[in-house]
């Protein structure tokens, strides 16, 4: 992280960002980055593309998130509001899943993974790509505003923009049906809501990617700080091995000194490859996101001079001390299992497994009841006594499906519901539910006089044709209110 | 305090001067686009300022070049709503409430609209839950009715109210006050309520009883019906059945014969337009204890109460 100019008293108003020009480097990390970049932004872009057959009543979008319908599908799994716990699972999955990584193997979430470090490695591709490598782009930004630096500046920006748009565009297919989406969005007839995630979001990434790039990560990101909090002795973090390569010279330094000096030759090559702007030499810091290049470049320039690789790795504290005092290097298999990683491992496996448990023997219908209670019970004019109901029927599968409502308890009541006859209320309703749908019945129940308060459970079966009478039921247990004694 | 800035070994940086518990806190400069951006935030509040109503003066406030106000907002928001709802109120002023129950989804929405309106105009009587209060205003989710429980009549209950003055249909009756009056004595209104109660089976049957059958054909029948079942044209209550809107003990009943009851209920033509009246009448009609149009039901009461809950029920099959 860059300080403030030496003799300035820290009395500098502000603190003007310092340019970061990354080389282009070459080396394994660099071919694992390619690797998982490909990766990742492929699965951000094609995924709303997939299809899923879910037959003719729900959308065969393999993902998506219908906020309209208040349905969340993946796959083969449909979840609806009141399962939302699924989701809050797969959040809880996602924050374990993060310890678990970052105790493992330090910061990489922030050197691989970040949709933050992602964008901003493709647009640090884009600007060698039209200003050439570093020391051409520290040129073009002291040239002057000349026709050429313009035109070079419009055509980065320019894709700058694309690629923003690109990246708000596919947020919104997770949102609605893709190929049904970009119709109207072209065509003007997308919903005001998807132009203005659009637009946020393609200014976002903009400025973000294009322009911000490390200041998020040092200044605004809270993970970091967070991550830094998490990391112990035994955590991987990209380290200059100090004691291997100080004192620093170059080889013709090396030459004419009468002390014998370190590996690093001071090329610089470390710092000039970095994406946030750091001399990892300075130690473990908060800018440093662990992405590993510097490794890649001091690798290379060790081969170059015949000397072993591995003066800036990944190492532990512990291992570090291990070194210095002159043992071997620690085998990182050791570092990756310890008890923490395995404590968050078990921890994560666990919520999944109870997650898939759960998806394996969840209902796909359900019935929740909700009693009037003003008032509590109705005493008719014969001296009966009726009780209201508003029950909810959720058919959670790609059909529709006929279902029984069924009276248990209370034996002399009958029941019927407001869009019938009262003169066929009876012990059981039948009705059908329309393919992933949810209906309401308000149920009226009715006992003769004298019928005391008591405990009453509403049942519904489906009359499934596919997988036999009654595969499935679910109850609900509410009451049944008279005078003289209520709930 | 601000005496014991020092540069910090670890870091060379200068501190602020500040400690907590030995946390100190450095004095590092700002990034450049933090200080634009609070630049930025100043900017924005100055045109804030400017354009919507913000700074606070001896009686009011400066009104902003743009004119919002929030009253102007729910305005807009108001007459968009109305807008948007203008087809469906304009259905609903063309149907007859009694060609509601053809169109199902027009009553729904009827009903819906009946129960926001009946929040705000019906509750402080009838209660929350429609079930009224017990001595004052009747319960409207039972099967009991004193002027007529199908749509029509609910329309024009709420229209022309019960006992309004000033309006020529109000529902309108008036039970004499026998008691008060002196037109029984109390002997008399005694045998009058042991006759009544035993018409809903609440007494079994008395001397006292058959001497107010006597004075309940002389007195009564006129509107409670020689049956006692009750007349709606009059909204005289059918005294057979277990519906008591002013009580079924002795006391109560004795009270009523003595000093009469003539609840009211305010017409509400003069403040609701017809569509909210039909919508209420709709909404109320789906409470559970609705009737279905039949001219039989005018000279209804209820069945006597069944034992066998499939008897009852179709003991309260409606014709």
């Amino acid at each position: 992280m860059p300080s403030p100019e030496p003799g300035s008293g820290g009395a500098l108003l502000y603190e003007k960002r310092q340019g970061v020009y990354p080389k282009a480097v070459d080396g394994p990390f660099r071919r694992f980055k390619w690797l998982w970049m490909a990766l990742t932004l492929a699965v951000y872009y094609i995924t709303p593309w997939l299809r899923w057959d879910r037959g003719p009543y729900a959308p065969d979008q393999a993902v998506l998130i219908d906020l309209a319908h208040r349905r969340f599908y993946m796959f083969s799994i449909e979840i609806w509001p009141h399962e939302f716990y699924f989701v809050a699972g797969l959040l809880i999955m996602a924050g374990i899943g993060l310890f678990l990584v970052t105790s493992a193997v330090g910061r990489a979430w922030c050197g691989y993974s970040c949709p933050q470090t992602v964008w901003t490695d493709l647009f640090q591709h884009v600007d060698r790509l039209i200003d050439g490598d570093r020391n051409a782009q520290i040129r073009l930004q002291k040239a002057p505003w000349t026709a050429e630096k313009i035109g070079k500046r419009a055509l980065k920006w320019s894709i700058y923009l694309v690629i923003s748009f690109w990246t708000g565009g596919a947020w919104i297919m997770y949102f609605a049906d893709a190929p049904t989406l970009v119709r109207e969005f072209w065509t003007g007839n997308a919903a005001p809501i998807a132009y203005s995630t659009v637009a946020v979001l393609t200014v976002t990434t903009f400025v973000l990617g294009g322009f911000m790039r490390e200041q998020v990560c040092i200044y605004m990101c809270p993970w970091p700080r967070i991550q830094t909090a998490m990391l112990d002795e035994k955590s991987l973090t990209v380290t200059y091995k100090d004691w291997r390569g100080e004192p620093r010279g170059s080889v013709k330094q090396a030459r004419q000194s009468s002390v014998p000096l370190g590996d690093c030759v001071d090329c610089n090559q470390c710092v000039a490859v970095c994406p946030t702007g750091i001399d990892i030499r300075e130690g473990p810091q908060i800018g440093c996101i662990t992405c590993a290049l510097c490794i890649d470049a001091c690798d290379g320039v060790m081969t170059q001079l015949g000397r072993p690789r591995g003066l800036i790795d990944y190492a532990t504290l512990e291992g570090c001390a291990q070194e210095k005092a002159g043992g071997p290097p620690e085998a990182i298999v050791r570092t990756i299992f310890r008890p923490r990683t395995m404590i968050y491992l078990g921890v994560w496996a666990a919520i999944g497994a109870a997650l898939l448990f759960a998806l394996g023997v969840r209902r796909h219908l359900d019935i929740s009841v909700a009693k009037d209670r003003n008032p509590p019970f109705m005493l008719m004019s014969d001296g009966s006594v009726r009780n209201a109901y508003t029950v909810k029927l959720r058919n959670m599968e790609g059909r529709p499906r006929d279902m029984v409502i069924t009276l248990v308890g209370a034996p002399t009541a009958v029941m019927w519901s407001d869009d019938m006859p009262r003169s066929e209320a009876s012990r059981a309703l039948r009705r059908r539910v329309g393919a992933d749908l949810a209906a309401a019945v308000r149920v009226y129940v009715i006992a003769p006089a004298g019928t005391p308060a008591q405990d009453i459970t509403f049942t519904l079966r489906a009359q499934d044709e596919k997988s036999g009478v009654g595969a499935e039921a679910d109850t609900h247990a509410t009451r049944f209110d008279a005078p003289g004694e209520t709930s | 305090m601000a005496n014991d800035k020092r540069i910090d070994d670890a870091t060379g940086v200068e501190t602020v001067g500040h400690e907590w518990d030995g946390i100190e806190e450095l004095n590092n400069p700002l990034p450049r686009w933090w200080l634009w951006t609070f630049y930025l935030c100043i900017v924005f509040a100055i045109g804030y300022a400017v354009v919507y109503p913000a700074i606070p003066l001896a009686h009011s406030g400066t009104k902003g070049l743009w004119g919002w106000s929030s009253r102007g907002q729910l305005a807009n928001e108001t007459a968009a709503a109305q807008a948007q709802r203008a087809p469906l109120i304009a259905k609903l002023a063309a149907t007859p409430i009694e060609k509601l129950p053809d169109d199902p989804a027009l009553m729904q929405a009827a009903v819906s609209g009946g129960r926001a309106a009946f929040r705000v105009n019906c509750v402080q009587c009838h209660g929350a839950g429609a079930a009224g209060v017990a001595g004052l205003y009747p319960n409207l989710n039972d099967d009991d009715w004193l002027w007529g429980g199908n749509l029509k009549e609910i329309e024009q209950t709420i229209t022309h109210g019960i006992r309004q003055p000033g309006d020529d249909k109000t529902r309108n009756s008036l039970m004499p006050s026998f008691g008060r009056d002196s037109l029984l004595t109390g002997e008399q209104i005694a045998d009058v309520t042991s006759y009544v109660r035993s018409l809903s089976g609440l007494e079994k049957g008395s001397a006292s009883a058959a001497r107010g059958a006597g004075l309940f054909a002389a007195n009564c029948v006129a509107c409670h019906g020689t049956d006692g079942k009750g007349l709606r044209q009059f909204g005289a209550p059918n005294l057979t059945d277990a519906i008591w809107l002013y009580g079924s003990s002795r006391d109560a009943i004795g009270a009523t014969l003595t000093n009469a009851h003539a609840g009211v209920m305010p017409a509400w033509t003069s403040k609701l337009d017809p569509v909210t009246i039909k919508m209420l009448a709709a909404y109320v009609h789906s409470l559970g204890g609705g009737e279905d149009f039949a001219p039989a039901v005018v000279a209804s009461g209820a069945p006597v109460p069944a034992a066998a809950p499939s008897a009852e029920a179709s003991a309260h099959a409606k014709p």
